[in-house]
């Protein structure tokens, strides 16, 4: 039986998202528009001395093409200062125990890792990177990749309300403000809080004690509180300490813990509400937060459900390994479902170690497409992909042209939108084959049997995806998994943006056709029914084949007592 | 083209001396002027020597202490870690066997059943720093009898762990435990 104490805090984590989501929504699309608000008087002037000093002009507009190659060019500078800064660290100040430079293929996947916004950790950060990358590289990725993720959700909005223009605005206008008056003072307040529950903000080095009991242990510190708040609120998820939130240092106290869960959805789950304010329409933007919160809900009523019932191999319902006492197992899985489906990534109890069912949640909340409230930006953006397919597809059902908001989608949109949720699920599924062909993938197993293949597709899944959690037994650190996951993650991220730019850039021109009776709604819950439909045809065709070879083989040998 | 690039690289140094250095180093100074302790991760002390940190659990497998619960990393957090096994590893099968066994014939325990999960798996970050009150109690014979202690004392260690429980917090976040560290370090004032 579920304890009621564990249920209470899932159903106040649930209303404090549907209570704050709309009110925060509305805040932010005021933030994020250039009117005065709240912040003005003491952000205003950084504003506009940051745009001084390098030589932006704010009211400039960007067509498509140059929006996305400012993103681009923006990204790949991040990627190649990132990669060096790993290479020479140990010449670098901020290194109190000398860590030594990061090998070449590690270093470019802790790259691209946190460009994408996945996050995706094949080192151990205590052992492996310098107090100066973990803070003057990853830390600012963890803001501008979050940033970048609402730039794209703009524009994108910006191709849909548009009469007939060019212009989707400037990112670099974009990118500002959304860290200027969103992500850094949310980030601050939060890393305070986390402080003074016990999280580390310290430049001092490793401490080297001997225990009470006489033996040796090392206590690893660093300036993480700052980047925890960041890695929370931006849907990054990169662990400053190796066990990421479940390391005391990274997570100490249960309000340090629902804090970090709450933040991990609530920007994701707020810019529903902020697209909703900038189309003009709350309606449209309920009936996106009810599907996105059903899938939500239904997968942690599964994987819940999975995690209290009994295991026959150890004939004990709720197993404590890879899980903290603090915690206990209703946060664990309240934290893994909401971890994977917002692109986040960041884990407070081990993922390889929870029950069959609740790994394939968190691995099934990737597949969709980090949808379901998905990453800062890139979940709503990557569900305005599906919402067009669902208005296409119901299009042709009832005879009509399809249209969304007024603006009509024909066969340009579509194949950009199929190219967009397409790309990322060929790379999971081919890479992940690739791996179980060769020595160089299968030699990295930690676990054998059904949970082993599990390992591979989790991989490869959260790097397309984006999400950056694991089955960490899988040892990644090779070359091959660095490389490969690496391209995963720039399919995952890019395969996604520029088709999504390429259809803002087509939609803009277009004119608004007034809605008449023959347009179908998108607006009701008829729609959110067909929405939700697509969606899981669309998950489920593609990976119900990989899914029952991996955790449902296993959940089913388990039941059978079965181990490996 | 050229003008974006130039426009790329100086965003992004300016990007990076606001959220890479100003932001952290505000956040430390703020963390330094009212959470000094705890930005220095709540290290504690006795007699002027470091013990360790309120936080990070210890190795403790003698039988005069309150035992942590099994780690993967043998409490060494350099670099934390889980064991990542499944629920359906047949090594993970064969630890928790031993571990049911060694923790029920050294603490005295009958009945297999009531020893709790947690002292049977290994936890998520290698350094859990607590343990359930059931898990407590179960070792109080087992101190007692190495300790020497008459029944006073008994009593006496009781009351003590009584007094470590830690509530879920606010009433209603997380689960009721105890820090065996901090126990520990009071179990020795016992006289």
């Amino acid at each position: 039986m579920i304890p009621f104490n564990e249920i209470i805090q899932a159903v106040i984590f649930i209303i404090g998202l549907i209570i704050a989501a709309p009110l925060f929504g509305g805040y932010i699309a005021k933030l994020l528009s250039g009117k005065k608000n709240i912040l003005s008087p003491v952000f205003g002037r950084v504003e506009s001395l940051i745009y001084k000093s390098a030589g932006i002009n704010p009211s400039e507009e960007m067509d498509w093409k140059r929006y996305t190659f400012s993103i681009l060019i923006f990204s790949l500078f991040g990627i190649i200062i990132l990669t060096v800064i790993q290479l020479i660290q140990s010449t670098l100040p901020l290194n109190p125990q000398r860590l030594s430079n990061v090998e070449f293929s590690l270093a470019i996947n802790t790259a691209v890792s946190f460009v994408t916004n996945t996050n995706w950790q094949s080192y151990a950060g205590e052992s492996t990177l310098s107090y100066f990358v973990q803070m003057i590289g990853l830390t600012v990725q963890n803001f501008v990749s979050a940033a970048t993720g609402i730039a794209v959700l703009l524009a994108l909005t910006r191709g849909l309300v548009t009469r007939q223009g060019n212009s989707l605005g400037n990112f670099w206008v974009d990118l500002v403000r959304s860290t200027l008056y969103l992500l850094i003072p949310l980030s601050a307040m939060f890393a305070i809080v986390l402080v003074s529950q016990g999280v580390v903000q310290s430049f001092s080095s490793y401490k080297e004690i001997t225990t009470l009991e006489g033996y040796k242990q090392i206590i690893p510190l660093g300036p993480a509180a700052s980047q925890i708040a960041i890695k929370q609120l931006g849907t990054n998820g990169g662990g400053f300490f190796s066990t990421n939130s479940a390391f005391p240092f990274e997570n100490p106290t249960p309000l340090s813990n629902f804090l970090q869960m709450f933040s991990i959805l609530l920007i994701p789950a707020s810019l529903v509400f902020t697209y909703g304010k900038l189309i003009g329409s709350k309606k449209q933007a309920w009936i996106i937060f009810f599907v996105m919160m059903f899938v939500f809900v239904f997968g942690l009523l599964v994987s819940t459900y999975s995690e209290y019932s009994n295991n026959n191999i150890f004939q004990i319902s709720g197993l404590m390994e890879g899980k903290e006492t603090r915690f206990g197992i209703l946060n664990s899985v309240l934290w893994s479902t909401a971890t994977t489906a917002a692109s986040n990534g960041s884990v407070n109890a081990m993922h390889s170690s929870l029950s069959p069912l609740s790994g394939l949640v968190a691995m099934f909340n990737i597949q969709l497409g980090e949808i379901i409230f998905g990453g800062v930006g890139s979940g709503l953006y990557g569900m305005l992909l599906f919402i067009l397919i669902t208005v296409f597809i119901s299009g042709l059902m009832i005879g009509r042209t399809p249209e969304y908001l007024g603006k009509k989608i024909d066969a340009f949109e579509i194949k950009w939108a199929i190219v967009a949720i397409l790309l990322p699920n060929t790379a999971i599924l081919l890479f992940s084959a690739l791996a179980l062909k060769t020595n160089a993938g299968l030699s990295s197993l930690a676990n054998n049997g059904p949970h082993g293949f599990s390992e591979i597709l989790y991989a490869f899944s959260s790097a397309a995806g984006n999400n950056g959690s694991a089955f960490a037994g899988l040892n990644t650190n090779t070359v091959f998994y660095n490389l490969m996951t690496a391209l995963g993650m720039l399919i995952g991220r890019f395969g996604v943006i520029i088709p999504c730019m390429a259809i803002a850039g087509n939609l803009v021109k277009k004119n608004i056709t007034p809605t008449s009776k023959g347009t179908l709604q998108t607006d009701n819950f008829l729609f959110a029914l067909l929405l939700l439909g697509v969606i899981f045809i669309v998950g489920a065709l593609t990976f119900f084949p990989a899914l029952s070879l991996g955790p449902l083989l296993e959940h089913l040998l388990m039941n059978n007592g079965i181990t490996f | 083209m050229k003008k974006n690039i130039i426009t790329s690289v100086k965003i992004f140094l300016i990007m990076t001396l606001l959220v890479g250095i100003i932001y952290p180093l505000f956040i430390s100074g703020i963390s330094l002027l009212i959470f000094s302790n705890q930005a220095e991760g709540s290290i504690i002390k006795a007699d002027g020597k470091i013990i360790g940190s309120k936080l990070i659990g210890q190795k403790f497998i003698s039988d005069k202490y309150f035992w942590s619960r099994p780690s993967a990393i043998d409490y060494n957090p350099y670099p934390s870690g889980a064991s990542n096994l499944a629920p359906t590893s047949a090594k993970l099968k064969e630890l928790y066997k031993n571990r049911k066994e060694i923790f029920a014939r050294s603490n005295f325990v009958k009945n297999l059943k009531i020893i709790p999960n947690e002292m049977l798996f290994a936890s998520g970050s290698g350094v859990d720093p607590h343990i359930s009150l059931q898990s407590t109690l179960l070792q109080v014979d087992r101190i007692s009898n190495i300790r020497n202690f008459n029944k006073t004392q008994k009593e006496e260690l009781i009351k003590l762990i009584a007094t470590f429980i830690e509530n879920p917090q606010l009433g209603f976040l997380g689960e009721s435990r105890i820090n065996v560290l901090m126990l520990n370090m009071e179990l020795d004032k016992i006289k």
